[in-house]
C-alpha cells in the first residue's frame, strides 16, 4: 500500500491530469446542472480559501512573519474590482478577468507599502502593524460613501464561476510554487530561519521581503475580486473574523506547505459548511477554533507542516531528493 | 599598495558603553590576519561592525579602498565579505545543500517574472548552482549529507558548512569567528591544514578571532591583540609573543614583571 502510495506520490503526471480533468469538470458544471447550485457555491468558496490560504502561507509560513492583515488584502481587492465592474468598465463580463488584476494590483501596491514597513520591524511588532492596518482598511470603507459606506457596495454582477474560480487557483498555485522554488523562495525561507544569517549569505533581504508581501497580497487581492462577484459585500465582513480564519486554515494545514494550505482551505471550508448543516452555524468559530488549539499543541507544525507534496517539487529539486 | 580591509579610527558605544574605542586595523590582501584578546575584549564586536551588523559610532571601514561603514549587512556581503558566526549559524531546518546554494543564489540572475513562470534560464541556472554547490560542498567531506538536514550534521561538520557556505559567496576577504571552539587538539591541527588550504585554493584573505593560541600562532602572518575594545598590539606572531603588554593582558599584572 505505501508502496503504491509512494508510486502515486512520484507520478509527475497526475497533477497535470487532476488540473485539465478539475478544469473540465468546472467548465461542465457551469453549463450543465451535475451539481446543485449550493454544491457549486462550497466549491467556489474552497476555491477561494485555496486561494487565501496558500497566498497568506507565503508571509506567515514561508516567511514566518505573522500577518493578520489578508482579510485586508481581501477587501481591497474586493471593492477595487467590484468599483471597475459596477462603475467604470463597461457592463462585459469579458472584463471581469481585468477588473480581478485591477482588484489583485490595488492589493500588490498596499502590500509593497506594507512590505517597506516590515524592514524595520519584525515579528510581534509587525503583526500589531499589519492589525492596524486592517482596521485601517476596514474602516475606510465604512467611511467612504462611494462604494456604499457601512451599508456595502451593492449590484456588484454575479461574474464569479466555478471555472474562473479553478483558473485562479491554478494561477495563485502556480505562481507561488514556483516562487517557492526559486533563489527568491529560499531568500524567503531563510529570512524566517535566521535573518543576520540570510545577510552574511549575501541574500537580498528587501528584495525577498517586498517580493514576498506584493506576491501575496496580489493573490489575496484576487480572492476578494471573486468573493465580491458572488456575494454581497460589506465592510464587516472583511474584519478580524475573516483574517482568523484564514489564519486557522493555515495553520490548520501546515505552514511552508502548498499541499498543506490546499488541505487546510478544503478542511476548513468543509466543516464551516457542515457544522451550518448541522444547526451549530453560531458554533461554528468556536468549535474550529477549538480545533486549532488542539492541533497547536498536538501538531504544532499543522497537519504538513513543512512537508511538501512531491506532485509540488520542481523535478530539478525531485532529482536531487532521489539521489539521496 | 593600499590594505585588503582598513578599520580607521573606529569607535562602537552601546550608551555609556565604549565596546570598541579608536581601533585601527589593517589587513593585507593574501594575509592570514590573526584577532585575539581576551574575553569581552570587542572581537566579535570588530567583525560585526565589518560585515554591517552595527554602524561604527565614529570612524571608517574601507574595503578595497572604499568606504563599507553604515552600509546594510547583504550589501556588505555582496561586495566579498564573507563570514562565519561564533555561534554556528546554519539554516537548520534546510538541507545541506540548500545552505550552500541560498549563499551562491547572489551569483543567478533571473528576474522575480522569469522565477514566477520558470522561464528556461530558471531551470539553466539552478542546475549550474546545484552543480558547484555540490562540487564545493566535497572538499568540505559534506557531499555525502548533501541531503540531510544541516542541524542533524555534527558539531565539526556545522563548522565546516558554515565556512563552505561562505565560500559560495566568492568573497575576497573571508572572517572566520572562532573557527576551532569546541574542537581539542587533534581536530585543531586539521583545522590549521585544511585553512591554510582553503586560502591557496579559493585565493581569500582571512581574518580570523582565536583563542587557540596555537592555531594563531602556526597560521598567521599578523596578528592584532584588542584589550577593552582598543588594539594593544599589532605585529607578526613573533613580535606579539615577546611583546609585554601582551602577556600582562593574558596573564595579568603590569607587564614589567619579566
Amino acid at each position: 500500500m505505501s508502496a503504491f502510495l509512494s508510486q502515486l506520490a512520484r507520478n509527475r503526471w497526475i497533477l497535470p491530469a487532476l488540473v485539465v480533468i478539475g478544469f473540465a469538470i468546472a467548465i461542465l458544471a457551469h453549463y450543465q446542472p451535475i451539481f446543485s447550485g449550493y454544491t457549486q457555491i462550497i466549491l467556489i468558496t474552497i476555491g477561494i480559501n485555496i486561494i487565501l490560504c496558500v497566498s497568506l502561507n507565503l508571509v506567515n509560513g514561508y516567511m514566518g512573519e505573522f500577518s493578520v492583515g489578508h482579510a485586508g488584502f481581501m477587501s481591497l481587492g474586493a471593492y477595487t474590482s467590484a468599483v471597475f465592474t459596477t462603475k467604470w468598465l463597461p457592463d462585459i463580463p469579458m472584463l471581469f478577468p481585468v477588473a480581478v488584476i485591477f482588484g489583485g494590483v490595488m492589493a500588490a501596491i498596499i502590500g509593497f507599502l506594507l512590505a517597506l514597513l516590515s524592514f524595520k520591524t519584525r515579528g510581534d511588532y509587525l503583526a500589531i502593524i499589519t492589525l492596524a492596518f486592517l482596521m485601517i482598511v476596514k474602516s475606510s470603507w465604512e467611511n467612504i460613501s462611494y462604494v456604499g459606506g457601512p451599508a456595502g457596495l451593492l449590484g456588484v454582477d454575479k461574474y464569479t464561476t466555478l471555472p474562473w474560480t479553478f483558473f485562479w487557483v491554478v494561477v495563485t498555485m502556480f505562481v507561488i510554487r514556483n516562487l517557492v522554488y526559486s533563489k527568491f523562495g529560499r531568500a524567503i525561507i531563510a529570512i524566517r530561519e535566521d535573518e543576520i544569517a540570510a545577510n552574511a549569505m549575501g541574500v537580498r533581504v528587501r528584495e525577498a521581503k517586498i517580493l514576498a508581501f506584493v506576491v501575496s497580497s496580489f493573490f489575496g487581492g484576487v480572492a476578494g475580486a471573486l468573493y465580491s462577484h458572488l456575494n454581497f459585500i460589506n465592510p464587516k465582513y472583511f474584519d478580524i473574523m475573516k483574517s482568523t480564519e484564514i489564519l486557522v486554515m493555515v495553520y490548520l494545514g501546515g505552514i511552508s506547505s502548498l499541499g498543506g494550505s490546499i488541505l487546510g482551505a478544503v478542511v476548513f471550508t468543509f466543516l464551516f459548511y457542515q457544522l451550518e448543516n448541522l444547526g451549530l452555524g453560531y458554533w461554528r468559530m468556536v468549535i474550529l477554533s477549538s480545533l486549532l488549539i488542539l492541533l497547536m499543541l498536538f501538531r504544532p507544525r499543522g497537519i504538513m507542516g513543512m512537508k511538501e507534496l512531491a506532485w509540488f517539487l520542481p523535478k530539478l529539486e525531485l532529482k536531487e531528493r532521489r539521489q539521496s | 599598495m593600499s590594505a585588503l580591509l582598513e578599520i580607521d579610527n573606529v569607535t562602537k558605544r552601546f550608551g555609556g558603553l565604549c565596546a570598541i574605542s579608536n581601533c585601527h586595523v589593517r589587513v593585507e590582501s593574501g594575509h592570514t590576519h590573526g584577532i585575539i584578546g581576551p574575553n569581552g575584549a570587542g572581537k566579535t564586536t570588530l567583525f560585526n561592525l565589518i560585515t554591517g551588523i552595527y554602524k561604527p559610532t565614529e570612524g571608517d571601514i574601507r574595503f578595497r579602498s572604499e568606504s563599507i561603514a553604515g552600509l546594510r549587512p547583504g550589501r556588505i556581503a555582496l561586495k566579498g565579505i564573507g563570514r562565519t558566526f561564533q555561534n554556528i549559524r546554519l539554516l537548520n531546518n534546510q538541507s545541506v545543500l540548500d545552505n550552500v546554494r541560498i549563499a551562491y543564489d547572489s551569483q543567478l540572475h533571473y528576474s522575480p517574472v522569469e522565477a514566477m513562470l520558470r522561464l528556461p534560464r530558471l531551470g539553466r541556472d539552478e542546475k549550474q548552482s546545484i552543480g558547484e554547490s555540490l562540487e564545493l560542498l566535497k572538499p568540505f567531506g559534506l557531499a555525502d549529507h548533501a541531503h540531510g538536514l544541516a542541524s542533524e550534521l555534527p558539531y565539526g561538520s556545522q563548522r565546516k558548512l558554515e565556512i563552505a557556505r561562505a565560500l559560495a559567496l566568492k568573497p575576497d576577504l573571508l572572517l572566520l569567528d572562532e573557527p576551532a571552539a569546541g574542537m581539542n587538539t587533534g581536530e585543531t591541527a586539521d583545522l590549521t591544514e585544511f585553512l591554510r588550504w582553503v586560502k591557496e585554493h579559493f585565493k581569500v584573505t582571512l581574518v580570523l578571532i582565536e583563542h587557540h593560541m596555537h592555531l594563531v600562532m602556526n597560521l598567521c602572518d599578523r596578528i592584532t591583540v584588542l584589550d577593552f575594545g582598543q588594539p594593544i598590539a599589532d605585529g607578526t606572531p613573533e613580535e606579539i609573543r615577546a611583546n609585554p603588554r601582551v602577556i600582562a593582558a593574558y596573564l595579568g599584572g603590569t607587564g614589567d614583571e619579566d
